[in-house]
């Protein structure tokens, strides 16, 4: 059958007619698949909720007990038939639980990637490139400039400076989910075995990913009772990027602001968030990473969505690829 | 390149003085010569390089490139050099290096001009992304990273714990890559000996008067004079060598011709530049808005000269002919600088006047009211001090003139670096105009100091509870006639703006006051401002 009659976008997000779901809707939908956390995929409101374990407990952990009507866990590699659909979900390499989701009736064959990326990291799966005929790819980081560095040589960065400034607060803004993890987990893999220092917010997240059996070590509160006096000098203190504009940050002694985020690539992003030490670290490919993994699959089409859509459409137009933009709406662009 | 390549990304990045100083000592202390003393010479700005043209590198890269995607990803970084360093991809068989930045200068300097095209692409496959920007910037002229020369100068000094003085007295007789500084300030060898003549001997500064200063001490033992508004300078002719310093030693001579040409005396003397007439000529000093025309100017047009002619207003003489004067009793230099200025062209010097007075209450009326609208304040020198470096309190006072002040409707806040992340503590604040028949705000200057620490927290605080806009890290606040924030601006003096919407600009503005007793319709009007630039003029 054609692609298009099998997935396409609709108003509330992508859309499989044949199987009445919806994947990662932006609304709430009788039947969602939903391939990772992040607030701007996984919403709650849903009536039924099909994903990975890990992406409901972490639903749960976000949204509480009643974030959908009913869900369904399903493990990576299992084929579930959604109303005479054939579903399956594949890890993506994005953050802990997330999921490609393959989805095939009459022959056809599209994989939906969610957000993805390439590199190894300490705290999820990796990607695992699935044949299909049509790939949704994402397109966060989908211009020629995104070549992330290494891992280590951006965590070097920070051990560093924290030599060479240890009178003052490192603050990482890092995201809730996935990121603030993975920092953490780097960091005890380049030996830093100091407590870290958490904003609540993450808290339970970190919680969670720890009886997942993923280490990060020792973590402490950035909290401070009434009566408590601690400047935080020389510490790695990490929260959510838009804490370290607020009130709370004033509790630490000359700090010093960190970013980790593919964004930082550029250095005006960094400058006009006021970032010191940018750190790039992304859960998304790479402009190399985006163009490997379709030659790599070689599907006979490519779908482009929420990101810089125009540049890898004119790639595979240039590699004699079939692409086209989806213009999904109601995803974060920032999603980093 | 990789570590200079890193320090230039840490420097654009950080605000603090005291961590660039820190970061640039550390980069001086633990890279090898010659790469340090090119890194030196490419912040203060003394590498000459034959610069490439930014139209060669986008050549360069197009022979790669899709036209279409390099112009979605230059549209998206805004900057060539950057964008070239981040979408450059080598061909696989080169193997990734790093160039040692002395290599890479020296090459570039002994390339011919038809081999650059290929030397450049060469040295783009070898380096990583990081270092490929530090050295597209290197080539095209033009680090910007905010990092002055005196900033380099005192990272020298904390690196070798040397005085900067003693840098800046050795500056100009010294060449990349510097190794005898470098030897000098690791302590493996002896200072250097200069050789070039007319070097910048480091500039006498003055203390402010401050409160209870002045008693005590006997106006007889002091001469005045007057401060006035231009920029301090040190002009040498040695040997034949003539050279115009600014008072922290960066050489301006490109931009003075005019006074280079007039300067026929032997010796080395300290003044004040300045535009417009010298006395001799019985015409106007005019105001520092006009000198602005004639500063950092590579090169200057005749125009300029013609509309804009410099001159020197001679306040002291270090140098004699070939002799050191700077021991010599402060009344027994004026009588050297007198006879000099004399002999001297008179369109092009003159001599600082004697301000008589017999006692402070006197001097502190002159003060407030000088004689001539380019007069910033007074200077108290005591007779017997001989000419020394630095800023020791005692020998020389300054006795500024009162700043001005308005008040001002708080328009716009932006959030502090550092220790202010989280403060909003970057103001702009505006005056009242009519607009279309409108009574509107129009911004006049932007100020991030002046408020105490308490003052801070209420200025936060009400930034954060009247918010209307947000623009990145910027916000609009709410300023009505009858709801706002009114402060009381001070600054040093205004100048004509093409700039700024409002035309005029604040010289040096600081928040002097919170006027929370006060309703935005009571704070000062444009006109008001105006009129404080037409009465200089």
């Amino acid at each position: 059958m054609k692609p298009d009659a099998l997935l396409y976008p609709a108003p509330k997000g992508l859309y499989c007619e044949i199987g009445d779901f919806y994947i990662d809707p932006v609304q709430p939908v009788d039947r969602a698949l939903i391939t990772h956390g992040h607030s701007d995929h996984a919403r709650a409101g849903h009536g039924q909720v099909l994903a990975t374990r890990e992406t409901l407990d972490i639903m749960r952990i976000r949204y509480g007990e009643g974030f959908c009507g009913t869900s369904q866990t399903v493990a990576l590699g299992e084929t579930i038939t959604v109303n005479g659909v054939e579903v399956r979900f594949h890890p993506a390499g994005h953050v802990l639980g997330s999921a490609q989701i393959s989805v095939m009736a009459k022959g056809t064959r599209i994989v939906v990637s969610g957000d993805y990326k390439r590199r190894r990291d300490p705290t999820c799966l990796a990607f695992e490139p699935m044949p299909c005929d049509v790939f949704i790819t994402e397109a966060t980081f989908g211009l020629p400039v995104f070549h992330h560095p290494d891992d280590r040589t951006e965590m070097r960065k920070l051990l560093t400076s924290l030599k060479q400034f240890p009178e003052r607060t490192h603050v990482v803004g890092a995201y809730a989910l996935g990121k603030a993890q993975r920092v953490i987990a780097l960091l005890r893999e380049q030996g830093y075995d100091q407590p870290i220092y958490i904003h609540g917010a993450l808290q339970k997240l970190c919680d969670y990913y720890r009886s997942e059996d993923i280490d990060l070590g020792e973590l402490r509160p950035a909290t401070l009772a009434a009566d408590e006096k601690q400047d935080f000098a020389g510490t790695v203190v990490i929260g959510p990027p838009a804490a370290f504009a607020d009130r709370w940050a004033r509790r630490f002694v000359d700090p010093l602001a960190i970013f980790a985020s593919g964004w930082m690539m550029i250095r005006q992003r960094a400058k006009q968030r006021g970032v010191e030490l940018p750190l790039v670290i992304s859960d998304h490919c790479d402009w190399p990473e985006l163009t490997q993994t379709i030659r790599e699959i070689a599907p006979a089409q490519v779908w482009v969505t929420h990101g810089r859509e125009e540049a890898l459409v004119r790639w595979c137009e240039l590699e004699g690829i079939a692409a086209r933009p989806l213009h999904l709406v109601g995803y974060d662009d920032e999603g980093e | 390149m990789k570590a200079f390549a890193e320090l230039l990304d840490r420097l654009v990045l950080t605000p603090q003085r005291n961590a660039k100083i820190r970061l640039l000592a550390d980069y001086f202390r633990s890279a090898p010569d010659p790469d340090r003393g090119y890194a030196l010479a490419a912040i203060a700005g003394t590498l000459s390089l034959a610069t490439v043209k930014p139209a060669m590198i986008r050549d360069l890269l197009l022979e790669r490139m899709d036209e279409v995607l390099f112009r979605y990803s230059y549209d998206y970084v805004g900057d060539l050099a950057e964008t070239v360093s981040l979408v450059w991809e080598p061909p696989e068989d080169v193997v990734p290096d790093d160039i040692p930045l002395g290599d890479a200068i020296e090459k570039l300097q002994t390339t011919g001009r038809a081999n650059v095209r290929s030397v450049v692409r060469d040295m783009l496959d070898r380096l990583d992304t990081s270092a490929r920007f530090a050295f597209l910037k290197l080539v095209t002229g033009g680090l910007r990273i905010g990092v002055s020369a005196k900033l380099a100068k005192q990272a020298l000094a904390e690196m070798g714990s040397k005085d900067v003085t003693e840098i800046e007295t050795l500056w100009h007789g010294l060449a990349p890559p510097y190794l005898p500084l470098f030897q000098w300030l690791t302590g493996e060898a002896e200072r250097p000996v200069l050789s070039t003549p007319a070097v910048f001997h480091s500039v006498m500064l003055a203390t402010p008067v401050g409160e209870g200063d002045l008693d005590g001490l006997d106006p007889k033992d002091f001469a005045a004079e007057w401060k006035w508004d231009g920029i301090r300078v040190q002009l040498a002719n040695v040997g034949g060598t003539r050279r115009l310093y600014s008072r922290s030693g960066d050489e301006i001579s490109g931009a003075f011709p005019d006074v280079l040409e007039a300067s026929d005396f032997s010796g080395i003397i300290d003044g004040e530049l300045l535009v417009g007439g010298t006395a001799r000529t019985n015409r106007a000093t005019r105001t520092f808005s006009d000198l602005q025309q004639r500063l950092n100017r590579k090169s200057v047009s005749r125009r300029m000269l013609d509309e804009y002619p410099a001159f020197i207003r001679a306040y002291d003489v270090l140098f004699s002919g070939e002799t050191d004067v700077r021991a010599e009793a402060f009344l027994a230099r004026r009588a050297m600088l007198s006879d000099l200025v004399e002999r001297a062209s008179p369109q092009h010097f003159d001599l600082s006047p004697l301000v008589p007075f017999s006692s402070w209450e006197e001097l502190d009326q002159l003060r407030s009211e000088p004689p001539d609208p380019v007069i910033e304040g007074i200077m108290l020198k005591r007779l017997d001090s001989p000419y020394t470096a630095g800023r020791a309190k005692g020998p020389w006072f300054k006795w500024k003139r009162a700043p001005y002040n308005v008040d001002a409707v708080l328009m716009y806040a932006q959030r502090g670096h550092g220790k202010r992340s989280s403060y909003y503590s970057d103001f702009t604040f505006g005056v009242w105009t009519e607009v279309d028949g409108l009574e509107t705000l129009v911004p006049v200057g932007k100020a991030y100091f002046g408020f105490t620490d308490a003052e801070l927290e209420i200025l936060d605080r009400f930034v954060r509870d009247n918010t209307t806009e947000r623009f990145g890290p910027v916000r609009a606040v709410r300023a009505d006639r009858d709801f706002g924030f009114v402060v009381e601006v001070a600054f040093e003096g205004l100048n004509r703006s093409t700039r700024h919407k409002s035309g005029v600009a604040m010289r040096f503005p600081r928040i002097a006051r919170l006027r929370q007793d006060k309703l935005p319709h009571e704070a000062d009007r444009l006109e008001t401002l105006q009129a404080m630039i037409e009465s200089k003029s």
